[in-house]
């Protein structure tokens, strides 16, 4: 391993677990002054969790994070801060109710005083025509009134500005997902240039172009761990995807795959395109099929969930549902359970017109849902009438599968329902959803985890908001996922 | 990659913003037309000072109110605690003033305590000053049981002064209005504090105290309070504990008519200013002169509300639809 410098950052054996969850298992990883480090992986490898690490966003459990040769112990985003580290992650950080030069005053609190608005306005200027040649934005405009491909680039330019503050190591997640081809060349020259200059940078991108192009040494995260790291030189874009995903090969032919194929003359319950989708690929699913969405996460399949939901409603033209729909939603806390209500009446919600007595909700036939279900897919608890809080995640949301089921739904749309729950309860989910396919029910699954997909019949992989590839059952693999869901380049 | 960087997109932008920075002028010129229509002696020196006579207070209490918007949060306090500011005026600042100007004061600290309780505890800032408008209030009936008690000479004669030319409500109105320009919108910390309306996450990230910023907001809507009760009862020269229930509703009305918007930090002290202008005279000299009954003044105030508020929405809707 040869490096520009000597160490800026050095990571020992760190460890972060949310919950059960596992997010990074020991990764060591050293960061070079005037290095570029890229790091690629699949969903859930850490690599998020490992830069919230550097930049002092979440503390790790255990090992050593030493920065500008010392030992880091009270790390704080502040202490991150003040040693230079600098980050432009996915969401942005700017206040849209500000203008271009304000928010460089929110970044420097060093710019006050006389002719402060002058003075910000010149900083974030300046460092916007160094990297971003012929930008047009001006520093008087509020944030919320430039595109978004605008608002990436100042929120860019802002993390390379220097006022008192020295930067040292600038991160760098996605940072062209909302750039064209053009901007995003001349951030990665950029990016190149001040390399050169003596900063350290990471690079996250899903564009491996990107990253083989601009990076000097390349980490592979897979499973909470670097697997592999070397000189970019070392990789190509297939060794790269390879080494992302495990090595292992289609499993044969199995009764789903007959399905699959004799499946081909059942009805059609779903036909829906994404917005922007270039091409004629539409996403179809019939009766009693489980059809997976794949690719790296945020990429559209939320948003196909949610247009399927809308079209089956009728809110919106342009799909084609032709039966009820159910969601089961992903981010449980937010969009799935009401906190406030017991078991019974979680499960009970979306099937209320079986459940009612004249006017009113008979508290009997509620009960006996939830217990039926209770039963059926075994939700750990004495007495359906305690509160949905009072249930373990996993059993939470195989209460809200429970609704999901009990309804009258023929489709069931899943987004990514599995995060955080532990594997006994997976391993039942399956079950349970392979046997409501089996009775005619048809599932569209977005999942982030790949061993999800192997319940599938069918998978979508998407990329950049559309349809990028379309694998049936026997072409399923890791690497066909990995290779659909990194571009190549722009 | 969909990066919309086009010009035409810009251009576009430019003039919504333009017109949601004229609507509240032009609402302020429209009123100001009608009552010229309906009664052209009115469009004089004495005219004005008399329409404008309350716009001092209303304006003071807007910008107040005003402060909390900018951090996302609503003051429901502020019509009472005008109202005690009054009695605290009539009474202790004229009889013993150092008395006087040490309870304004606390007033002022327990505002910015209120946002540090806001902020701390996370509480809805709506709850949390609903139950002090009954302090408010509750605290100003034990002050002043009765309505009496006399503003202080030196109030009296300020809020009568009689510059040449120009009425002095309208004089008073362009120095609040330069205030709180100056003082939020150009000053490196005014950016802190709306930043911190705009996105708290962005601003905390960057180093700055959220709790700092929340309890100076709240302590700048209980000093422009503070002054909105001094104009109040300097113009009236005698208090009553009721003085200032409608402020509540008026100041919230003229920052939303000035462009503010309830969440986001989005505010403008001028705007805000000209919109406790309107609010002003569309809440009781226009509808004499459109000779509607003091019974239907309120309801007809609410309309004109709905209808510049629609024209906001509409003017906003426009430009981002296309």
């Amino acid at each position: 391993m040869t490096q520009a410098g000597a160490a800026f950052v050095t990571l020992g054996g760190v460890e972060k677990s949310f919950g059960a969850v596992r997010a990074l298992g020991g990764v060591d990883l050293d960061i070079a002054e005037g290095e570029c480090v890229g790091i690629v992986g699949h969903n859930g490898a850490g690599k998020s969790t490992l830069m919230h690490i550097l930049a002092g966003g979440a503390t790790p459990d255990r090992g050593r994070l030493s920065i500008a040769g010392e030992d880091q112990h009270a790390y704080s985003a502040s202490r991150a801060t003040a040693l230079g580290i600098r980050c432009v992650f996915q969401e942005l950080s700017l206040c849209p109710n500000l203008t271009v030069a304000e928010n460089a005053r929110v970044f420097h609190p060093a710019i006050r005083g006389f002719n402060w608005r002058g003075r910000a306005g010149r900083l974030i200027l300046d460092k916007l025509d160094e990297i971003f040649p012929g930008h047009g934005v001006g520093a008087g405009e509020l944030i919320q009134d430039l595109s978004i491909g605008r608002r990436q680039m100042v929120e860019i330019a802002r993390a390379f500005t220097v006022s008192d503050q020295p930067a040292r190591l600038i991160i760098l997640d996605e940072p062209t997902s909302s750039l064209d081809a053009h901007t995003a060349g001349q951030l990665l020259a950029h990016v190149r240039r001040s390399v050169a200059g003596g900063l350290s940078c990471t690079l996250i991108s899903h564009i491996l172009g990107e990253i083989l192009q601009t990076c000097d040494r390349i980490a592979v995260m897979r499973d909470g761990r670097i697997v592999v790291a070397d000189r970019a030189q070392a990789f190509d874009r297939a060794s790269l995807i390879a080494a992302m995903g495990n090595v292992e090969t289609a499993p044969p032919p199995t009764e789903a795959d007959r399905r699959a194929v004799a499946g081909s003359e059942r009805p059609v319950r779903v036909r829906m395109r994404p917005k922007r989708q270039p091409d004629a690929q539409d996403l179809v699913a019939r009766e009693g099929e489980i059809v997976g969405l794949a690719g790296l996460a945020g990429h559209g399949q939320t948003d196909l969930l949610l247009a399927t939901f809308a079209a089956a409603a009728g809110w919106r033209r342009g799909g084609a549902v032709n039966a009820a729909v159910a969601l089961v939603a992903g981010d449980r806390q937010a969009d799935g359970v009401f906190a406030q209500w017991s078991i019974a009446q979680n499960i009970g919600i979306s099937s209320l017109a079986r459940l009612r007595a004249g006017l009113l909700i008979s508290p009997r036939r509620e009960a006996a849902l939830a217990n039926s279900w209770r039963q059926r897919i075994a939700i750990r608890t004495q007495d359906v009438h305690a509160n949905i809080l009072s249930l373990s995640g996993g059993n939470q949301q195989k209460a809200l599968f429970a609704r999901a089921l009990a309804s009258a739904a023929r489709i069931v749309l899943m987004d990514d329902p599995m995060r955080g729950v532990d594997y006994g309860t997976k391993l039942e989910v399956y079950g349970l959803i392979r046997d409501e396919a089996a009775a005619g029910r048809t599932f569209l699954w977005y999942t982030t985890e790949t061993e999800e997909l192997k319940n599938c019949d069918r998978v979508y992989v998407f990329r950049d908001g559309i349809i990028v590839a379309h694998l049936l059952r026997g072409e399923l693999t890791e690497e066909r996922i990995i290779q659909s869901s990194f571009a190549g380049a722009h | 990659m969909a990066a919309s960087v086009t010009a035409p997109g810009h251009r576009l932008g430019d003039t919504r913003r333009l017109l949601r920075a004229l609507l509240p002028s032009l609402s302020l010129a429209l009123v100001i037309a009608a009552i010229a229509w309906l009664n052209p002696r009115a469009m004089s020196y004495f005219g004005f000072t008399l329409m404008l006579n309350l716009a001092i207070p209303i304006a003071l209490a807007t910008l107040a109110q005003m402060f909390v918007i900018a951090g996302n949060d609503l003051d429901l306090s502020i019509g009472t605690f005008v109202g005690f500011v009054c009695c605290v005026s009539a009474t202790w600042l004229r009889d013993t003033p150092w008395l006087g100007a040490l309870a304004l004061l606390g007033c002022i600290g327990v505002y910015a305590c209120l946002g540090a309780l806001v902020y701390l505890r996370n509480l809805p800032s709506i709850v949390v000053t609903l139950g002090m408008s009954f302090v408010w209030q509750g605290a100003a009936i034990l002050l002043l049981p009765k309505p009496g008690g006399k503003a202080p000479g030196w109030l009296q004669a300020i809020m009568g002064v009689k510059p040449p030319l120009v009425p002095f409500p309208v004089v008073a109105a362009a120095v609040i209005a330069a205030v709180g320009y100056f003082g939020l919108m150009r000053t490196s910390y005014g950016a802190i504090l709306r930043g911190a309306g705009g996105n708290p996450v962005a601003v905390r990230r960057a180093g700055w105290s959220l709790l700092k910023a929340k309890a100076t907001l709240f302590a700048l809507t209980g000093a422009f309070g503070v002054l909105s009760g001094m104009a109040l009862v300097g113009i009236t020269t005698s208090a009553d504990a009721n003085i200032g229930n409608g402020y509540t509703l008026l100041s919230i009305a003229g920052v939303i008519l000035g462009g503010g918007e309830f969440v986001g930090g989005r505010v403008s002290p001028v705007g805000a200013v000209i919109g406790a202008l309107t609010m002003a005279m569309a809440a009781s000299p226009l509808l004499t002169f459109l000779r509607i009954p003091p019974d239907w003044q309120v309801a007809a105030n609410g309309a004109i509300l709905v209808v510049v508020l629609a024209a906001r929405v509409l003017i906003g809707r426009k430009g981002s639809g296309q």
